[in-house]
This record gives structure tokens, C-alpha cells and sequence, in this order.
């Protein structure tokens, strides 16, 4: 009697256990979709002589890279992606590298709160909503049509989040490294320059990849800030790519895609042999 | 090479803590020279602020007659050695002991000879290439050194370098940093809460407590004549025997038994009656047949030392330690006599040595006398 009573609820558990794991399977399984199939596109478009919208096995051809080297831009926007990124990326570690340090190893009053207070705001000024008094900030600077006016948006909505992750490593280095280096006559920027920065070189190379993915990847400052044909980094080029019946030229666009994506992946296999990924270092409790 | 004084340095943290307390002493030219207290007693405040890492409140501290309280650090010609060793992890052994050659902006090749002539001092030459995650402590500890002697400073500071180290490793580092300071002849301030670590390396000592020195003597006399109860109790790696004491003219009462008084004590004249007699195991011998002046007892406990035994006698009042050549039958009536020329009397009611103004307890935080419990309730390292 006891034992049947029991029984009962100890199947019913398992089986909602049982459903409980299917339905999570089913769930993970449209998603990983969800997310496979625009990349099985990237990979599979570029290569076919009539793209279309569906991801499908390709009549093989080249012909659609050759139409996008035949468009006088497509390679100058790449270039200039290039160029923004490393630009941006620069500027915003070496800011990131001072201002970390200095907030690390001084007291001030509020720090952490700034911290936070920056950190929260740095996505908006990035982001849409600031993105009218931005341009008239710029204006009235006259960058409009700069790269300076580009990277400079940019760098500023990055360098919060590049600071707090790279504090994180700073906190985490002993102070005594530094004062053996005092002792023995090192100077504040020489410090930095032998100990602080080799020490925390995974840290700057963490955010240097996250400045050069995000600025390559950032659509609406570049739109916005740029006007130029010849300035026009990859991002906002493939925008331009229509047929002349208004139509979104595939051909082109996907195998500029393909090419846009390339050197992120290649970096990103660079830094992964060469420091591996080491987020958790940064993200400590 | 260079003397070393500080006068009237005092220390206030931003938190209100008083860390150094208007203290003044002075380092000679080449002595060894260790700051000795438990923890939180202000030593390392004081070295980081000889070092120049920590700036005083007031005071002045001078290196080889010069004033150097507002110097920077990296001008003061001084060299230290951390608790952690501060190697620094991405450069090999030659980078880390050449680099302060390095910030003197020597050439490479400066740097490498100054490297490997002080790393062949230190038998470390077959290491040169490794990094420091690729060493054992007792070696990271040598390139630490190495780093410090480079430059050839002309103040050592030592931040408890051996404490990192296991308890054999220590021993032998110990040798050999008593050894390298007697060859290099320099100046050197040696921080430490290890009390056989002082007594072992040290010319002289200045025992700390809540930021001022409460005795600064020799090796020796630290050991031999504590001047408080504090003291007394902190040295020796087996405690001090502290019981309470009265005198009644020229008889120590102890519990029930009647002992001689020391000798040091005998021609002062004190108003108090109520003392604290100090008796280190290795001066106090054991009888097993009754003896007058002795403190009676059964033996309780018996620890084996090594070279003797260390033996603890009990009775209803007073518990003894003592050491002996034999182990006796623990529970076998015992009688333990002190040599009067080596015992101390304190007074009571400040733990101050009969015969000196030293007061045990000026600091307003007061001992618990320990005499049952033993100086260990002292050691709050």
C-alpha cells in the first residue's frame, strides 16, 4: 500500500523529467538552427552562380567574386574598415591601459561608482538614441566626413567597458611587482611600459580583439558620420549593393560578405593559438 | 653602505590607525638588523616607509646622514626584498635580476655580465633562462635576492622573505642569507614575526608591539634579559615559564613553594609584592628526588625535542616546563629548580623587568599575564 503510494509520484517525476529533456533538446536544436543556417549561407552563396535567399547546395562559380572586384569601392571599403578598426583599437587601449591603471592604483573618492556610471552610459552613446546630438556634436567639430569624428563616437562608447574589463586585471596583480620596480628606480610610465603592460597582456589583447570586432562590425556611426564614396568603410558599402531594378544584388553581397568576414575569423584564430581566449580572468567575483 | 636613522617617525593611516608611534631608532653601518612583533605591531609599515613606498605622517628617516623622507624611492639607494618575491612572471631569471641595471640604462651586455656574476654567487646560473613559474621557492627566493644585490645598494630591506618557504628550506635560507650579508658587509633591516629567525640572523633586535619598539638590544640580551613580560613571552621557540610570584622579604612564594630570588633582584628595592617570575625550560632543571627551593609537582606531559625532552610538571597550582637529558614516567613525582643567575623577576602590575622603568603594558592594551596559559596566548601571528 505504502510502497504503491510512493511509486506513483516517482514515475510521474521521471517522466516530466523525460519531457522536461526532450522539450530542452527541441528548444537548443532550433535555436543552434535558427543560428546555423544564415552561416551555412555565408558560406554557400558566394559560391553559387544564381544566389538566392535559401541556403542550398551550390552550382560552383567565382563569377561573383570577380563582380565584386569590378565595383571601383569594394576593396578600398575593406581597406577602410580596415584602417577604422585599427585605428579605434589603438586609440581605445592605450586609453583603456592609462585610465585602468590609474583608476586601479588610486584611491578616489566615487571610483567605483563612475566605473558603473560609465559603464552603463557607454552603450547608449553608441547606441541609437544618442546618435542626434552626436552628429551635432560632430558637426559643430566639423568631422563630419572624418575618420577622426569615427573613431573618436566610437572609441568613447568602447573605452568604459575596455577599462572595466582591463581594471579587473590590474586588481588582479600583486602591488608589490610594481614597488620592487620603485625601489629600484623605475619611473610611473616605465612601470607600466616593463611590468603593468606584459603582465596584463592577455587582458589588452582581450580588448583590442573585442574594439577591432566591434568597430568592423558597426554599421550606424560610419552611416551617419561618413558621406564620402571613398571613405565608406565594408560595413556601410554592402548597403549599396542593389541591381538596377532596386533589387539586393546577391551575387555581389554575398560574396562580399564573404570576404567581409574573413580577416575577423582569421584574427580570431590568431589570438585564440596565440594567448587563447581568457575571459574568465577578467570576470572575477 | 650607510647607517640608517629614523627619529620621531610616526605613521597615521587615513583609517585613524596608528601604525608607527613617534618611534626612534637607529641602524648601524653594516649590522644586521631585524624588526621583530607579531602581527599588525607596524614593522613592515616601518620598513615600507625607510623604503620610501609608504610616506610618514611626521618624522624624519635619514640613509648614510642624509635625509630622504620625501625621496622617492628609486633615489634613496636602498634594495628590497618582498614577502612574494615580486618576480616578475613574463621575464627570465637574467631579465628579473638585471633589470634594475636596466632602468640605470645600462647596455645588454652590462646587464647580462652584472646578471650572471651575481647569479653564480648564488648558484643560480643554470636557471638563467627559465622563468620564474619554472622554479622551486627556495630558487625564486635566491633570484629575489639576486635582484636586490645587482645594483649594490647600500641598505638591504627584507620584508619576512623566508616566510613563503617550508620549514627546512627556511632553514637553510636562513644560513645562507646570515652568510651573503656577512660578505657583502651591508647595512641590512630584516622584517620578520618569526622570533628563532631573528635570534638566528640578527646583530641586534627591536622587538615592536601596536607601532613602537618595546626592547632594542642584541641577539643575545634579547634572549637573556626580556625586559617585560611581553617580551619574555614572545622569545624563545619553547615559552618562557611566567608564574606569578609574591615576595615576602627575601622569600619568593610560588604557589605553595618557596624559591630563591633572582639574582638580579635581590639588591632592588620595590614597594610591590606581587611579581611574575620568568624562567626559560632550558634554565630550570629537573629532579626526581625531593629538592629544597623547588616547585613540586607530577610530570604531566613529555615532548620529545630531539636533542632533550621537553617536560611539563604539574601540581594543583603552578604548571612548569622544563627540559631534560632523560624522559621521566609521566605521573612521577618531579622537583624543578631554577638557576637564580638566569631567572627574571617582572613586576605585576606593569610586566616591567625589577630594576628598569620598562612597563609592559604603556600601549593601554593589556597582557593577560599568562601563567597557566602560557606565552603562547601572546603569539597572535
Amino acid at each position: 500500500m505504502a510502497a504503491e503510494a510512493q511509486a506513483a509520484p516517482v514515475g510521474s517525476a521521471m517522466a516530466r523529467k523525460m519531457v522536461g529533456r526532450i522539450g530542452f533538446y527541441v528548444f537548443i536544436t532550433v535555436a543552434g538552427a535558427f543560428f546555423a543556417v544564415p552561416m551555412l549561407w555565408l558560406v554557400l552563396a558566394p559560391f553559387d552562380t544564381q544566389p538566392t535567399l535559401a541556403a542550398e547546395v551550390p552550382q560552383f562559380s567565382l563569377d561573383n567574386f570577380a563582380r565584386v572586384f569590378e565595383n571601383p569601392f569594394a576593396l578600398t571599403s575593406l581597406r577602410n574598415s580596415l584602417f577604422l578598426s585599427v585605428q579605434t583599437m589603438v586609440l581605445m587601449v592605450g586609453a583603456a591601459a592609462l585610465c585602468s591603471y590609474a583608476l586601479s592604483r588610486v584611491r578616489i573618492p566615487g571610483r567605483d561608482a563612475l566605473l558603473y556610471v560609465l559603464l552603463l552610459f557607454s552603450s547608449i552613446v553608441t547606441g541609437t538614441a544618442a546618435m542626434v546630438p552626436i552628429f551635432q556634436l560632430v558637426d559643430r567639430l566639423g568631422l563630419i566626413d572624418t575618420y577622426m569624428g569615427v573613431v573618436l563616437v566610437v572609441t568613447g562608447g568602447l573605452l568604459p567597458a575596455g577599462i572595466f574589463i582591463l581594471k579587473d586585471f590590474m586588481d588582479s596583480m600583486p602591488a608589490s611587482y610594481e614597488e620592487s620596480a620603485r625601489v629600484a628606480g623605475a619611473g610611473p610610465l616605465q612601470t607600466l611600459r616593463d611590468i603593468v603592460l606584459p603582465v596584463v597582456r592577455p587582458g589588452l589583447a582581450v580588448i583590442a580583439v573585442w574594439a577591432l570586432v566591434n568597430v568592423w562590425g558597426d554599421f550606424l556611426t560610419p552611416f551617419i558620420l561618413l558621406r564620402s564614396d571613398e571613405l565608406l568603410p565594408a560595413s556601410v558599402r554592402m548597403f549599396n549593393f542593389y541591381t538596377e531594378g532596386g533589387q539586393a544584388n546577391l551575387k555581389v553581397l554575398s560574396a562580399y560578405s564573404f570576404l567581409y568576414s574573413i580577416p575577423v575569423v582569421m584574427m580570431y584564430l590568431f589570438v585564440n593559438l596565440r594567448y587563447g581566449f581568457r575571459f574568465y580572468v577578467g570576470i572575477k567575483a | 653602505m650607510a647607517e640608517v636613522a629614523v627619529s620621531s617617525l610616526t605613521k597615521v593611516f587615513p583609517n585613524g590607525v596608528r601604525a608607527i608611534d613617534s618611534l626612534d631608532v637607529s641602524v648601524n653601518e653594516g649590522e644586521f638588523f631585524a624588526l621583530l612583533g607579531p602581527s599588525g605591531c607596524g614593522k613592515t609599515t616601518l620598513l615600507r616607509m625607510i623604503a620610501g613606498l609608504e610616506e610618514p605622517t611626521d618624522g624624519t628617516i635619514s640613509i648614510g646622514g642624509k635625509d630622504v623622507t620625501r625621496t622617492q624611492p628609486g633615489q634613496r639607494d636602498v634594495a628590497m626584498v618582498f614577502q612574494d618575491y615580486a618576480l616578475y612572471p613574463h621575464m627570465t631569471v637574467t631579465d628579473n635580476i638585471s633589470y634594475p641595471l636596466k632602468i640605470r640604462k645600462m647596455s645588454k651586455d652590462e646587464r647580462r655580465e652584472g646578471a650572471a656574476r651575481v647569479a653564480k654567487g648564488l648558484q643560480l646560473e643554470h636557471l638563467l633562462d627559465r622563468r620564474p613559474a619554472q622554479l622551486s621557492g627556495g630558487q625564486q627566493q635566491r633570484v629575489a635576492v639576486a635582484r636586490a644585490i645587482v645594483y649594490k645598494p647600500s641598505v638591504f630591506l627584507f620584508d619576512e622573505p623566508l616566510s613563503n618557504l617550508d620549514a627546512r628550506l627556511r632553514l637553510e635560507a636562513r644560513t645562507f642569507l646570515k652568510k651573503l650579508q656577512r660578505d657583502l658587509g651591508s647595512t641590512t633591516i630584516y622584517v620578520t614575526h618569526d622570533q628563532s629567525e631573528a635570534l638566528a640572523l640578527a646583530d641586534r633586535i627591536a622587538v615592536m608591539r601596536n607601532g613602537r619598539i618595546r626592547q632594542l638590544a642584541p641577539a643575545e640580551e634579547i634572549y637573556n634579559r626580556p625586559t617585560s613580560v611581553f617580551v619574555a613571552g614572545f622569545i624563545g621557540s619553547v615559552p618562557m615559564n611566567l608564574l606569578d610570584a609574591r615576595l615576602d622579604g627575601e622569600r619568593l612564594h610560588v604557589g605553595r613553594s618557596v624559591l630563591a630570588t633572582p639574582d638580579h633582584a635581590r639588591r632592588e628595592k620595590t614597594p610591590e609584592s606581587d611579581f611574575v617570575l620568568g624562567i626559560r625550560p632550558e634554565h630550570a632543571s629537573l629532579s626526581l628526588t625531593e629538592t629544597d627551593g623547588a616547585v613540586a609537582g607530577k610530570v604531566s606531559v613529555v615532548e620529545l625535542l630531539g636533542n632533550d625532552y621537553l617536560v611539563t610538571i604539574e601540581n594543583d597550582t603552578v604548571t612548569v616546563q622544563t627540559t631534560a637529558p632523560t624522559a621521566p614516567e609521566i605521573g612521577t613525582r618531579a622537583w624543578v629548580t631554577f638557576d637564580s643567575g638566569k631567572a627574571l623577576l617582572y613586576r605585576r602590575a606593569d610586566g616591567g623587568l625589577v630594576g628598569t622603568d620598562e612597563q609592559s603594558f604603556d600601549d593601554g592594551e593589556p597582557d593577560s599575564i599568562p601563567s597557566d596559559a602560557g606565552p603562547e596566548a601572546l603569539k597572535t601571528s
